[in-house]
């Protein structure tokens, strides 16, 4: 018969799951520290942060451990970040959330491939409601799950299906309580940069969203903040404050976010191109923001990224959707409304091979078809000088799609539907102290 | 540490693309050695100089070039009284070159600009970059995240309107420098040993109605599209300001180009700037046009043209009207140079008449 775990024992197992929320390990008593840092390392959870904890103790045993096993400061194992010059926020690891919809059931390669990045964030995955095998997560993160059951306790069973297929993700920037929310498809992978280092595709997310936005004067060196660069001659002073950046939109190396068409036209394009550049969408230009890598500040426009567009075939592949180009359209023109940056570039991440673009095509030329009517429309939204937050921007989009889409297709009437239960919803449990 | 690339002569073999179709044209008032380094990818093509400062001073262009040259007495000659709008001690001269140019491209580079290497090492082709940049659309309508669709291994991405794929034709390519950026006086004041060293490789579309700083270094453009707005303004001697010759032309062509529905390219390619000019000479050349830019950025900003503006001339004589109505608050400068716009327009009709007329000019030296 197995003997119980200590109540010892089992404080020690949390600390390691909670490590990024120490500050200082001196008080441990010796025989406990080692125990913490021989679990942390089988965790694989040491990373530079973890390792210059345990050294600052100063404890001698603690010390020589880590020298015996020749534990090394490593120069650059993931792409060092320094916060731009212009961000003199201080921002800790519990202002992150990364949140993954899960579309298939086992993340485990997924999970231990981003560990080195992804461990020291809390975790929010939420599971397709329409995935009935259980999620296989392997261990050593913080991490909260969710699905139907909890969606259905939640929401109802009616408005759940909200959430269905890649839609489900927006269940977790619901009930999030964090500021930052970094968010990324399952089928993706760290990149390397050129040099062949791996990308942290958080940190340069966090920093694109910590440094200002130059939505109103385009910089020909791209974002003037980065280390090396600046703005150009010619470039107005009164604009190099900036303002705050609301979104940030990663992109894919390998299988890049084509649409169906594309794709089949050139079954072996890969996206072999490293461009090493963060820009800001200038204010007023309309761009596809793909849902596959991004993050966005939940304080600011958390309400505007909403599950509303839903093909009548829509599919679990990107291929077979347009929610997220949707979102991302009011997303770009709310920004734009209440003087926020959108920002596109770094960082990369690695997309892997999945479906068939063919196949696809069957089902989501009608996406295609939709967009043409989808562009005019968000090119001609006007919204009140009376909508001052992102909450009222919506509505407002809502109403306008309701009245001049809605009776072009029903794909459009039940998009406007969507965004006013969506504002609703996040009325009531998208903000206040609790999370669920 | 970025270099420039030192041996280009084994540069692999250049199919010299538009060969009679484009005109390159370089300001100087030193010297024309950097054409050396530039020889593989120049040679093929015409070359306008345009000799600034002391006409008495004879510039000497290494063999082999075919080109012709004109200084300021040229200038005076075949302009007359219009040779006014033309600067003088300040490369903004090199617009007379554009006037004068009988080709449909123009391809615009600084005597202290060299061949950079990209990341492999090569060296780079910047006017073939250009050409390609000219000769395929942009997208000025709808942002693309891959940046330029047309490039090989780059795609419009999901999302984007097929109706929106066959882009609009290219008026401008806007190219980047490594080593010495192109930064105003105070920034490099306060940064004087930043380099460039970020190659960034990406060409993309300026979105419509979006204002940018156009560097005139490492520039080309469609004469026969948009060659009229480039108007480089009066600066140098005698006028209150400087290093805003191309600033003020980007902002007029990026205005017109987005009523006439034509495209700006910026980014690839990359030339090696090898020069930092003296921040504290440019500092007052520019100080004027720091506080300047202030009131000429929302003019820029909300300037429209009225539908009966078809033509590139109508469109650059409104901006000129609008100037003088807008801006001559600021500084009497402005009243002056919306006059030197129209004189600038004028001098070009007469030199460009619409074909079937034929026009006399009298050659500069060869």
């Amino acid at each position: 018969m197995r003997t119980q775990p200590s109540l010892l024992s089992l404080a020690i197992d949390t600390a390691v799951l909670h490590l990024s929320h120490f500050s200082d390990l001196s008080p441990l008593p010796d025989h406990i520290l080692l125990d913490l840092l021989g679990r942390t390392l089988k965790a694989g959870k040491l990373n530079e942060k973890v390792l210059n904890l345990f050294m600052a103790t100063g404890k001698d045993e603690i010390l020589s451990v880590i020298q015996a096993l020749n534990i090394q400061h490593v120069l650059t194992p993931v792409l060092p970040t320094k916060f731009g010059k212009m961000s003199v926020v201080n921002i800790k690891d519990s202002d992150v959330d990364i949140i993954i919809g899960a579309l298939r059931s086992d993340l485990t390669s997924f999970m231990n491939e981003w560990r080195s990045i992804f461990s020291r964030f809390h975790l929010i995955i939420v599971k397709d409601p329409d995935l009935n095998e259980e999620l296989k997560i392997p261990e050593g993160f913080n991490v909260d799950v969710y699905a139907k059951s909890h969606m259905d306790h939640v929401v109802g069973s009616s408005t759940s299906v909200l959430f269905s297929g890649y839609s489900c993700r927006y269940f977790g920037f619901l009930i999030s309580r964090k500021k930052y929310i970094v968010s990324i498809d399952d089928d993706c992978v760290p990149a390397k940069d050129e040099k062949g280092f791996l990308v942290d595709a958080v940190d340069q997310h966090i920093m694109n969203l910590t440094t200002p936005a130059t939505p109103f004067f385009f910089n020909t060196l791209y974002d003037p903040y980065r280390e090396g660069a600046d703005f150009v001659r010619g470039y107005p002073f009164s604009l190099r404050n900036g303002v705050m950046c609301a979104l940030s939109c990663g992109l894919w190396l390998n299988l890049a976010d084509f649409d169906a068409p594309t794709q089949a036209l050139k079954p072996g394009q890969r996206n072999s191109r490293y461009v090493d550049a963060v820009m800001t969408v200038p204010a007023r230009a309309m761009m596809p923001i793909s849902g596959i890598n991004i993050a966005f500040d939940r304080e600011v426009i958390g309400p505007t990224l909403l599950p509303a567009l839903r093909l009548a075939g829509e599919g679990k592949l990107r291929w077979e959707t347009m929610e997220d180009i949707w979102s991302g359209m009011c997303v770009k023109i709310v920004c734009d409304h209440l003087g926020m940056g959108v920002k596109s570039g770094l960082p990369y991440v690695w997309r892997r091979d999945r479906g068939n673009a063919i196949e696809s095509l069957k089902k989501e030329w009608e996406g295609v078809k939709l967009m043409e009517e989808v562009v005019p429309f968000f090119q001609s939204v006007r919204l009140p000088r009376t909508a001052a937050t992102a909450e009222d921007c919506v509505v407002e989009i809502a109403k306008a799609v309701k009245q001049k889409l809605g009776p072009l297709d029903p794909v459009f009437a039940r998009a406007a539907e969507a965004m006013s239960e969506w504002i609703k919803l996040w009325k009531a449990l998208g903000s206040g102290s609790l999370p669920l | 540490m970025v270099e420039p690339a030192r041996d280009t002569q084994a540069a692999t073999k250049v199919v010299p693309l538009l060969k009679d179709e484009l005109d390159i044209v370089i300001p100087t008032i030193r010297n024309l050695d950097f054409l050396e380094m530039w020889r593989p990818f120049f040679q093929p093509y015409h070359l306008i100089i345009v000799q600034d400062g002391d006409p008495s001073k004879t510039i000497t262009v290494p063999d082999g070039f075919d080109y012709e040259l004109y200084n300021r007495n040229d200038i005076n000659r075949i302009l007359g009284p219009k040779a006014s709008c033309i600067s003088f001690k300040d490369s903004a001269c090199r617009c007379f070159g554009y006037m004068v140019s009988k080709k449909k491209y123009i391809f615009t580079i600084d005597d202290d600009c060299f061949v950079a290497k990209d990341p492999s090492g090569k060296p780079i082709n910047a006017l073939e970059q250009h050409i390609k940049n000219i000769l395929s659309p942009s997208t000025p309508f709808f942002f693309n995240t891959l940046y330029d669709p047309y490039r090989e291994g780059a795609d419009f991405v999901r999302g984007y309107p097929f109706s929106l794929r066959e882009g609009v034709p290219t008026a401008v390519s806007h190219g980047l420098w490594l080593n010495i950026p192109d930064y105003d006086a105070p920034t490099q004041l306060v940064k004087p040993l930043e380099r460039n060293t970020r190659y960034v490789d990406a060409i993309l579309t300026i979105p419509k109605g979006t204002l940018f700083p156009m560097c005139g270094m490492n520039l080309a453009f469609d004469r026969e599209l948009i060659g009229p707005a480039m108007y480089f303004g009066l600066m140098g001697d005698g006028q209150p300001i400087g290093r805003y010759d191309d600033m003020w032309a980007g902002w007029c062509t990026k205005v017109i180009c987005d009523h006439l529905g034509l495209g700006v390219k910026t980014g690839l390619p990359y030339i090696y700037h090898s020069k930092a000019s003296n921040p504290f000479v440019n500092l007052r050349k520019e100080y004027k046009g720091i506080f300047w830019q202030e009131e000429i950025i929302p003019f820029f900003q909300a300037a429209t043209l009225p539908k009966d503006c078809t033509t590139v001339q109508n469109c650059y004589i409104e901006l000129s009207k609008q100037v003088k109505e807008k801006l001559s608050k600021v500084d009497p400068y402005f009243d002056k140079l919306a006059d030197a716009m129209v004189t600038w327009i004028e001098a070009w009709d007469e030199l460009n008449p619409p074909s079937g007329a034929s026009a006399k000019v009298a050659n500069g030296k060869a």
